[in-house]
């Protein structure tokens, strides 16, 4: 029924062979091939932004990317990212911007790819740049705050 | 040694860690050796008989382990009020969507291949759509065994009548002849999606023993575990419930959703079978909040007084009553507000209609009435010629008023919420607001007030050999942060670091029952447990050491960091493992604090009020809040912008500050959405917008950064250091707050929810001059 080819991906710095179907997403193999369950399916739709993963460092929705077209592409997801994902970490922390945790993992990705492109970003342009993800859970101050500590230099 | 209190920090939560690196597990996130996966067939049809399955093709399909079909489960019906609904569809679909038959396969896709290969020939019936069509003569039965069913409390129910509740105080006709002036109005408001993050799901496990364990995303394992029971007639003592993270309920996962169906799955194959509902089945087959019509007349004194007030609701329950007939109740009874209005009656009506089930969603009928009454007062208040505010103080209730239908009240902070409230938004210098060229500004304000507390609730506190303790509730951390809140009240009460508690997983078969993570109850009545578990500990570990030091237990005090010495002789002192160490091995057993408790204060007292349906004897302890929020209209697209907002709640006591920050603002921006764009919508019998591209919830750019939250302290006298609950208060009145500050903007009265663009726009054009 679904043809199987064999694919290796570069996800969080370690080559990683998998065997998706042509129409597998990324998300499906990074879960269920790879148990890296951080990215989260929300609504696979791409519009929840849960899935988000970095792909050579741009936010992607990993539930409307196909995995094989993510051949020789450098993965990264909340599992392996470091840098300033760690600081973001702990402004996160600090700023008690995580509650339920579904969006986490995906906020703050996308956070640590606005805060590389933009170092110094304004409060506005955080809520620009986290428009895309949803959160159910904390009404986003907090978190654009968690961000903006990063960004601003503010945080730890 | 002194050490500073737990209680008031904003402390990180206990797993916040986890949730940073991606380590949490979800439901989804779980995988079984032999797992399956689930799907399900839903019905094409809201209303019509089953008349028979063709399964066959399904059975045959790659990887398919199993189908069971309505005929599969026997006849047991689950239901918190009224038990009404199947595990499944059996005999017929009530509404669109309605699970019919569920499908196990080796893969997920090969599950929802087969489950296209499923044909079901239906009979089908009129479609019962509104509540007008369910009122009609001679209206198509959606329940024709009503009579029959077990109902958990005297519910006044009948053709397409689901539950009729009553409440009343004073004299109304009275009241109006007391009345200079009386406004009514009707009132209307949308099903609202929860659209938690993580879809609902559940993975079920059969033991050699068939033993089930089931691990699914909710708010209560107990619920989950009676309610699975219930409908699959398995004893309790058969099915264990557990919880991994959730990724947030709202209301959504109080009750069960597919976790009957899996376990059956999983009861028929043996293999333990995940199922994760898509978002578009999350929104079709699980619960909204309940459509409400809700007329409301009011009548005032001249100087502002409220007099009377009468209050007509129409609930729209949808197939199955679920939490209906409570959240109806409750929604009468909160229809009065924070204020004294000495003659008032509420009454409801809760129908049956072919649409997907209503259920508990954050605020719980109250800001539906909360809508349509707040916005009233503030017409009134025009009328008038009286400050909005002022009006709310002046009828505000007070130290010595009871709540509506007679309940004491411990503790009010209300005036101190609205003089937050006013102060913090500059209230006063409202006029000055400066609005762009085609844009106008407006404060609109109102004030609420929320329950927590209800049924059973339990805490368990073990010291560990080393001095260390393991607490153990049983209640489900949504998200909301109860694990972190609960673990500071346990270390503060036994003055031990918050590192030395460790805080177990619900579990039905080691957890103390707890009635769920729902009534924004578990600071307070689980906290209460936990407190009082604590001090039972304490007593343990006094009569140790009383015998150790000989001394009086009285001489006694707990020292911080686990030790237990005399008073005032610094010296004399023992550390909790010499305490547990002798406990353990030589006298007394280990030491295991518990306590159990249920809220007993009456709701209703006889000898003021007059109760007909009312679903909950004992409810629960009053928070209150005030809100104000400032919005911009665009006066070319009716567009409004929340640009501000100041939500204030007295919490009795905040055990973490952040947290409940976390929770007003979090209510506000659920509200918002409510307020502005959310509304699950009907195309004839068929969802017409089940996902995230057509239903919209706000993101950064709609909630307003400058969102305030104040928090007001006036402690309960039986909360835990003073503590009420904060889980739903923020959300009651935001649509309110929003259409008093558009009406202020524009002069439009809004009194349908969500205020769209488009109904801004025409009631702006309305306005004007020839319009």
């Amino acid at each position: 029924m679904s043809v199987r080819q064999t694919l290796v991906l570069r996800v969080n710095d370690a080559e990683r062979e998998v065997r998706p179907a042509l129409h597998d997403t990324l998300l499906t193999v990074l879960r269920d091939e790879l148990q890296l369950t951080g990215a989260k399916r929300g609504c696979n739709h791409g519009v929840c932004g849960a899935c988000t993963v970095l792909v050579d460092g741009r936010p992607v929705r990993a539930c409307l990317t196909l995995a094989h077209t993510c051949r020789g592409a450098a993965i990264t997801t909340i599992e392996g990212v470091t840098g300033i994902a760690d600081r973001l970490r702990s402004a996160f922390e600090d700023a008690n911007a995580v509650q339920c945790g579904f969006c986490t993992s995906a906020m703050v990705l996308v956070a640590a790819a606005l805060v590389a492109e933009r170092p110094g970003a304004s409060i506005e342009e955080i809520r620009t740049g986290l428009s895309g993800n949803l959160c159910r859970c904390t009404g986003y101050r907090k978190i654009v705050d968690a961000v903006c500590a990063v960004a601003q230099g503010t945080g730890r | 040694m002194s050490v500073e209190s737990l209680i008031g920090r904003s402390l990180p939560r206990l797993e916040v860690r986890e949730k940073l690196t991606g380590r949490a597990q979800y439901t989804a996130d779980l995988y079984r050796p032999g797992m399956l996966h689930g799907a399900l067939v839903g019905s094409p049809h809201a209303h019509a008989r089953i008349v028979s399955y063709d399964v066959r093709a399904a059975r045959a399909a790659p990887g398919v382990r199993c189908v069971l079909t309505g005929d599969d489960f026997g006849d047991h019906r689950m239901g918190a009020f009224i038990k009404d609904e199947h595990a499944i569809a059996k005999g017929k679909v009530r509404y669109v969507g309605e699970p019919v038959v569920a499908i196990a396969a080796e893969t997920e896709e090969q599950a929802r291949a087969a489950a296209l290969l499923v044909e079901v020939r239906y009979e089908e019936l009129p479609a019962i759509l509104t509540p007008e069509d369910a009122l009609a003569p001679g209206a198509a039965l959606v329940h024709e065994d009503l009579a029959s069913y077990f109902k958990v409390f005297e519910a006044v129910c009948g053709g397409n009548v689901c539950s009729r509740t009553e409440l009343a105080e004073g004299d109304l006709a009275q009241g109006w002849r007391e009345s200079d002036l009386v406004v009514e109005s009707e009132y209307r408001t949308p099903a609202q999606a929860h659209v938690s993050l993580e879809p609902c799901g559940a993975l079920a496990e059969v033991d050699p023993a068939g033993r089930v364990t089931l691990w699914s995303a909710n708010q209560s394992v107990f619920r989950i575990q009676a309610s699975v029971c219930e409908s699959l007639g398995l004893p309790m003592s058969r099915l264990r419930c557990l919880t991994p993270r959730v990724g947030a309920g709202f209301g959504n996962k109080m009750e069960a959703h597919i976790q009957p169906i899996v376990v059956q799955l999983a009861l028929a194959t043996g293999r333990p079978v995940k199922l994760i509902l898509s978002r578009e089945e999350d929104f079709e087959i699980v619960r909204t909040r309940h459509p409400f019509q809700i007329r409301v007349k009011t009548g005032v004194r001249n100087d502002g007084t409220f007099v009377a007030r009468e209050v007509e609701v129409v609930a729209d329950g949808g197939a199955y009553a679920d939490d209906s007939p409570g959240v109806l109740g409750y929604s009468l009874l909160m229809a009065r507000g924070p204020y004294r209005i000495p003659h008032t009656r509420c009454r409801g009506t809760l129908v049956y209609t072919n649409k997907l089930r209503a259920g508990a969603f954050r605020g719980f009928g109250n800001p539906q009435v909360s809508f349509a009454t707040e916005t009233q007062i503030d017409e009134i208040a025009a009328r008038l010629g009286i400050d909005p505010v002022e009006i709310r103080r002046k009828n505000a209730l007070g130290t010595d008023d009871r709540w509506f239908c007679g309940q004491r009240l411990g503790s009010i902070g209300l005036a101190e919420c609205i003089a937050v409230a006013e102060r913090e938004s500059g209230w006063a210098d409202r006029a000055k607001l400066a609005s762009a060229p085609g844009k106008r500004r407006g404060l609109g304000f109102a004030c609420t007030a929320h329950i927590s507390g209800l049924l059973g609730t339990g805490a368990i506190v073990r010291l560990l050999e080393d001095g260390s303790v393991v607490l153990n509730t049983g209640a489900v951390d949504i998200g909301q942060g109860s694990d972190t809140v609960l673990t500071q009240i346990c270390a503060d009460a036994l003055k031990i670091p918050l590192d030395r508690v460790s805080i177990a997983s619900p579990d039905t078969d080691g957890s103390p029952y707890n009635w769920g993570t729902t009534a924004s109850r578990v600071t307070y009545t689980t906290g209460r447990a936990v407190f009082a578990a604590a001090r039972e500990v304490e007593r343990q570990i006094k009569t140790h050491a009383a015998e150790l030091l000989e001394c009086a237990e009285s001489d006694l005090e707990l020292r911080p960091g686990g030790v237990v010495g005399i008073k005032g002789v610094p010296g004399k002192e023992l550390p909790f493992v010499a305490i547990s160490a002798r406990a353990h091995w030589r006298k007394g057993g280990p030491i295991i604090g518990t306590n159990s408790w249920v809220f007993d204060q009456p709701t209703f007292d006889p000898k003021r009020a007059v109760a007909i349906g009312l679903p909950f004897p004992q409810i629960g302890v009053y928070s209150f809040g005030a809100l104000c929020v400032e919005v911009e209209v665009d006066e070319i697209t009716g567009k409004v912008d929340a640009r501000r907002a100041w939500t204030v709640a007295d919490v009795g006591r905040a055990i973490n500050r952040a947290s409940v920050e976390g929770q007003l603002e979090g209510a506000f921006a659920q509200g918002l959405g409510f307020a502005l764009v959310e509304e699950v919508v009907w195309d004839g019998p068929r969802l017409a917008n089940p996902t995230l591209m057509d239903y919209k919830v706000p993101t950064t750019l709609e909630v307003p950064y400058e969102l305030h939250a104040h928090i007001v302290e006036s402690p309960d006298p039986d909360g835990p250091f003073g503590a009420k609950g904060v889980g739903e208060i923020g959300i009651n009145v935001v649509a309110a707050a929003v259409a008093n500050a558009v009406a202020a903007a524009t002069g439009v009265r809004l009194r349908q929810l969500p205020m769209t663009p488009e109904r801004v726009l025409r009631g702006v054009l309305a306005s004007q001059p020839g319009g």
